[in-house]
């Protein structure tokens, strides 16, 4: 077994120092009934290239998204992640080492949050982050859950346009703490709302100007959460800073990150400098060392589970340390130039798809503005029509039924998404094969 | 013609007392300033076609100004991020014995098995029938997870440990609440992770503490006295976090029951007992298992994690969505109550978007294929003979609190008391083991000890290993008895960065980088 | 000093409470200062909060520590010490003095009478 280095002979020294008579022997504090005494019934061991050989034989049985044209989004987006990401994120030192409680041998690690922290404010236009939460969806959650501690109120509002899944993990987890959940907009807003949550570019890829409804959210007390689900559109389009929001929360996927069919991903949670004690999460900070050089710590953790237990302001307790780093990386590569061409190539891409799509017999654009992914209207239940065209090797976008399926209004609407990654000819290839289904 | 100009090979050097250099570099050691210090407007590491839009459909609502990213070529990143690299410890580069963190080796094969396109480049929401093989592999690792545990249902999407103990207790207040029964209270003992009364109490529940005996126990008697009918669940990790096997689990789990409530088992440290113990034999309803614990995914510098929660029959009902269910065109994900329900499922709710961490699965997965069950059961084996080991090594010198009660499980545990009179600290010895070239143990928990220190050597440390970290440990306690001050004082000496002034960070916090203000003369 | 002059009492909890006619000046002893190290933050009460004895009235934390400041009598937050928000240093240079957390208008002055006296508390330190 090439993971365990001790040879019996190891074993029996050492049993010998402890003054056990077998491995057995060590276990004798639990009760009889509850030890085994045959091994679990699993497969034996297996050396690498055989294991190699299972997980293949599971890997072919999927569709990757790069062998196909490919529009999915939904929340998850096909990005390209240059080479040297993949390559510095498996480091050692980055991937085999602990949070960094002992700041004098993870400065590494503390150095690369801090410059990470310094991004998402500036993506977003806030003035405090932390050091990210699990997800975008957990990391809305939590928003909510802290506007509930600053306002002292029990009463939350969601967009209809937020993302069913988010919704749901914000339902589900206000539920248990006793907050009520309504859906509505600026006009269900009451001075007894701690918050109103609002996804930009929305669920079905619309921008809006969110300042209206931060004034709305504020002339009531209330706080306003701004939810962005592609955060390459913020190198496009106005960040939710620069429009009022109190607490701005992302989905960080896309940079750096590959789909990993749904996780592990990285939530962005940034706010204003006043409510910086009320967040939940880790936070790098500077200071110096005794010898006055520049060095990174965690900081504030008072706030944090494993000092304050019942009383922190949230049970999480990791981070997305790795999925931070490469995002960290990524838009390191891309910089500011970069970064900005990246969002102008993605809506660049998307207008494109949505002129070409829309001039398709039985599609309708529904979504005049959008950033790299938009809503059609077919003819044709949604689901079905991907199903056919996943058959014919196309994977067509996200049916908004598959998220909403109890709303008989979203059953012919279909989510593309078009990023840098999808080419002109995946698009000809969508637009034939949407010709001949409707 | 042959180059005849020698020089000198032998080692020499002198004192290096007071040397600084003109760098402020040492060495392979290199001071490395923030990315936004170094980079300059005009570069950039990714080359990317030049869009050709005209007009843009985003509303009016472009965006203005600058962001304020650096910019840099792609070695100019590569060359930061492998110096900061450099001034991180790593399970890799030497021995991490962070008690309750199960920090064993990283295998790449999992790394690889994850980077599979089959795998990484797959959309959670692409129609189902192009993901048969992703559902397959989570239907098989929660295969594997439930008959590890001995219990009949696993909810997969839980993304961390404390996410799994909040999956695990909102499914026990939906049972509750499915019977009319309004619990309030979580009872959770005094040794336990931060993470349980935190979760607890988002939850809803009040937080009442459970005493440990002198054995390092949960007190049977005094736990049997707080349960009633408003006890909704206890947490109870095991083995807990002094090292111990709760030797109780059974009394514990019938007593708990007995009272209407439901028994949460915090699974931080199964990776003791894999193989050899089931959870389920031992009467708990809900679990979840740290696969960057047990199954060596990795701990990435602080995440990502996965932490599925196994549901008792009691409680699988309430378990959150998504489900994978087989039908007769082979997996299928249940995404919504409605469907759930017509597979005699209540979902409680939701826990995340999408499906839980895919990329945690592969790598456990690969992990589990790799050990087997004989190779798991021989892993849980080896982790608690290590700690044994270092535990009878080291007891003589230093002092265990629960040492006289036989033998530990996969942790070792020491209190502060041989450094009685000695202005040694626990701190101290965690500061000076970095500068022997180790991790320092974990330190100031449980709270229970005084001056806890915590380690856990885990399977994949060699007898070799173990014996080193022996001799430096016991030379550190003989120096900190014989007053050898200087090794503490201040330690580290020879870390990248001496101690840090958390003070100044947490009075004056600064969390971002600002741009220095622009000089006001005028340029050249 | 002026205030080492009038009646000063203490609580378990290490809160001293200087009473002066209706009002009790509240803070925590050197003791408790000790205990929690670099104090780094201060969370004062609102002005004009009720607090009842043995409630909560303040939070105090060092860097790896955080506990509550409970108020030692019944009685209404007339007044607070908002220069601790800036300088929470001076919770540990002056912890009887400077460092003074918030003044209540004391409703039952009855319980004065449970509180330690400084050569009980000094006991009390004792046998901790």
């Amino acid at each position: 077994m090439r993971y365990l280095p001790l040879t019996e002979a190891d074993r029996r020294q050492m049993l010998g120092v402890i003054g056990a008579k077998s491995v057995d022997d060590l276990f004798r504090d639990v009760p009889d009934a509850a030890r085994l005494t045959t091994l679990v019934d699993l497969p034996m061991h297996a050396g690498e290239l055989e294991v190699e050989r299972q997980m293949a034989r599971l890997a072919a049985r999927n569709v990757s998204a790069g062998s196909v044209p490919f529009f999915c989004g939904a929340g998850a987006y096909r990005h390209h992640v240059p080479a040297s990401v993949d390559h510095l994120i498996q480091r050692s030192e980055y991937l085999t080492s602990y949070t960094p409680y002992q700041p004098e041998i993870a400065q590494g690690t503390l150095q690369y949050l801090f410059e990470f922290q310094t991004q998402i404010c500036m993506l977003t236009g806030m003035e405090v982050a932390n050091a990210s939460m699990y997800d975008g969806s957990t990391g809305t959650a939590e928003a909510v859950l802290m506007a509930a501690r600053v306002t002292g109120r029990k009463r939350v509002v969601l967009s209809r346009q937020l993302h069913p899944q988010y919704a749901e993990t914000v339902r589900t987890t206000c539920e248990m703490a006793d907050i009520e959940v309504v859906d509505g907009d600026a006009a269900t807003l009451d001075d007894k709302t701690a918050c109103f949550v609002v996804q930009n570019p929305d669920f079905y890829g619309s921008i809006a100007d969110i300042t209206p409804l931060s004034d709305a959210a504020h002339a009531k007390g209330a706080l306003l959460i701004a939810v962005v689900t592609e955060i390459v559109s913020l190198g496009a389009i106005t960040p939710p800073g620069e429009m009022g929001a109190d607490i701005v929360v992302g989905e960080g996927q896309s940079i750096g990150n590959a789909l990993n069919f749904g996780g592990p991903y990285l939530g962005l949670f940034a706010t204003r400098q006043k409510f910086l004690r009320q967040m939940p999460g880790r936070l790098a900070g500077e200071t110096v060392d005794a010898e006055g050089r520049r060095g990174f710590v965690l900081t504030l953790s008072t706030r944090e589970q494993h000092i304050r237990r019942e009383k922190a302001t949230s049970n999480i307790c990791t981070n997305s340390g790795l999925c931070v780093l490469a995002f960290t990386i990524h838009l390191s590569l891309l910089g500011e130039d970069g970064f900005r061409k990246l969002a102008a190539l993605n809506h660049d891409r998307a207008v494109m798809a949505a002129d070409r799509l829309s001039k398709v017999k039985g599609v309708e654009l529904v979504t005049p503005t959008f950033f790299n992914e938009f809503t059609l209207k077919l003819s044709k239940p949604a689901a079905a029509v991907v199903d056919t065209l996943a058959g014919q090797g196309i994977i067509a976008g996200v049916p908004v039924s598959r998220l909403k399926p109890n709303d008989p209004a979203a059953a012919n609407l279909l989510l593309v998404a078009v990023t840098e990654t999808v080419t002109p000819s995946d698009i000809d290839a969508l637009a034939g094969a949407l010709a001949k289904v409707l | 013609m042959m180059n005849k100009q020698g020089r000198p090979t032998t080692a020499t050097g002198g004192d290096t007392a007071g040397f600084t250099t003109i760098s402020g570099h040492s060495g392979l050691d290199h001071e490395e300033k923030l990315i936004f210090e170094l980079g300059r407007t005009g570069k950039c590491g990714v080359d990317l076609p030049e869009p050709e839009l005209k007009h843009d459909r985003l509303g009016g609502l472009r965006r203005r100004g600058t962001i304020g990213l650096p910019g840099l070529s792609e070695p100019e990143v590569v060359r930061h991020f492998v110096r900061l690299s450099r001034k991180n410890y790593a399970i890799d580069s030497g021995f991490y014995p962070l008690g309750s963190c199960t920090m064993k080796h990283n295998p790449r094969l999992n790394e690889k098995m994850a980077r599979l396109p089959g795998f990484a480049d797959i959309h959670p929401l692409q129609p189902i029938s192009t993901v048969q093989g992703a559902l397959a592999l989570i239907d098989h690792l929660a295969h594997w997870l439930k008959l590890l545990t001995n219990m009949p249902a696993v909810a997969m999407s839980p993304k961390a440990g404390a996410h799994g103990e909040l999956c695990g207790l909102m499914a026990i207040k939906a049972a509750h609440e499915a019977r009319g029964d309004k619990r309030t209270v979580v009872l959770v003992p005094e040794s336990a992770h931060g993470t349980n009364p935190a979760t607890a109490a988002l939850v809803g529940y009040t937080v009442e503490e459970v005493p440990a005996n002198e054995r390092g126990r949960v007190d049977l008697e005094a736990l049997k006295a707080k349960l009633g009918p408003h006890v909704a669940a206890i947490m109870l990790t095991n083995p807990n976090t002094c090292g111990l096997f709760e030797n109780d689990m059974i009394e514990i789990s019938k007593a708990v029951h007995a009272a209407g409530a439901y028994f949460y088992c915090d699974g931080a440290n199964f990776n003791a007992i894999v193989g050899r113990v089931r959870p389920g034999d031992l009467g708990i309803d809900a679990m979840h298992i740290n696969l960057h614990k047990t199954f060596s995914t990795p701990h990435g510098g602080g995440g990502p994690g996965a932490g599925p929660v196994v549901l008792s029959a009691a409680l699988a009902p309430f378990a959150p969505l998504p489900l994978v269910v087989h039908g007769k065109d082979g997996f299928q994900l249940v995404e919504d109550p409605a469907t759930a329900k017509a597979h005699d499922a209540q979902p409680y709710g939701r826990m995340s978007a999408f499906h839980g961490q895919m990329g945690m699965f592969t790598r456990a997965m690969a992990y589990m294929l790799s050990h087997g069950a004989d190779g798991l059961h021989t892993a849980a084996g080896d982790a608690v003979l290590n700690a044994n080991y270092v535990l009878a090594s080291l007891k003589d010198v230093m002092t265990a609190p629960f040492g006289a009660t036989g033998p530990c499980m996969h942790e070792a545990l020491f209190d502060d008391s041989f450094l009685k009179d000695t202005g040694v600290t626990t701190l101290d010895i965690a500061k000076a083991m970095i500068d022997e070239g180790y991790h320092p143990m974990t330190m100031y928990f449980p709270l229970v000890v005084h001056g806890a220190m915590l380690i856990e050597p885990t399977e994949t440390e060699s007898k070799f290993a173990l014996d080193e970290f022996i001799r430096v440990m016991k030379g550190l306690a003989t120096a900190a008895k014989s007053g050898d001050k200087v090794r503490f004082e201040g330690a580290p000496h020879l870390a990248p960065r001496r101690r840090l002034d958390e003070t100044a960070a947490a009075r004056k916090p600064v969390l971002r980088w600002v741009p220095p203000a622009p000089r006001a003369e005028a340029a050249e | 000093m002026e205030h080492h002059t009038m009646t000063t009492k203490y609580t378990k909890d290490h809160e001293w409470v200087r009473i002066d006619g209706n009002t009790a000046t509240v803070g925590i002893t050197p003791y408790a200062a000790e205990q929690l190290g670099d104090v780094v933050f201060v969370e004062l009460p609102a002005i004009g909060k009720k607090v009842t004895k043995g409630g909560e009235a303040a939070v105090v934390e060092s860097v790896k520590a955080a506990s509550e400041v409970y108020a030692p009598l019944t009685g209404e937050v007339v007044e607070v010490n908002s220069a601790l928000e800036g300088e929470p240093a001076k919770v540990n240079a002056d912890p009887a003095g400077n460092g003074w957390f918030l003044k209540l208008k004391v409703s039952n002055e009855a319980e004065l009478g449970e509180l330690m006296s400084e050569t009980q508390y000094n006991e009390y330190l004792k046998g901790l």
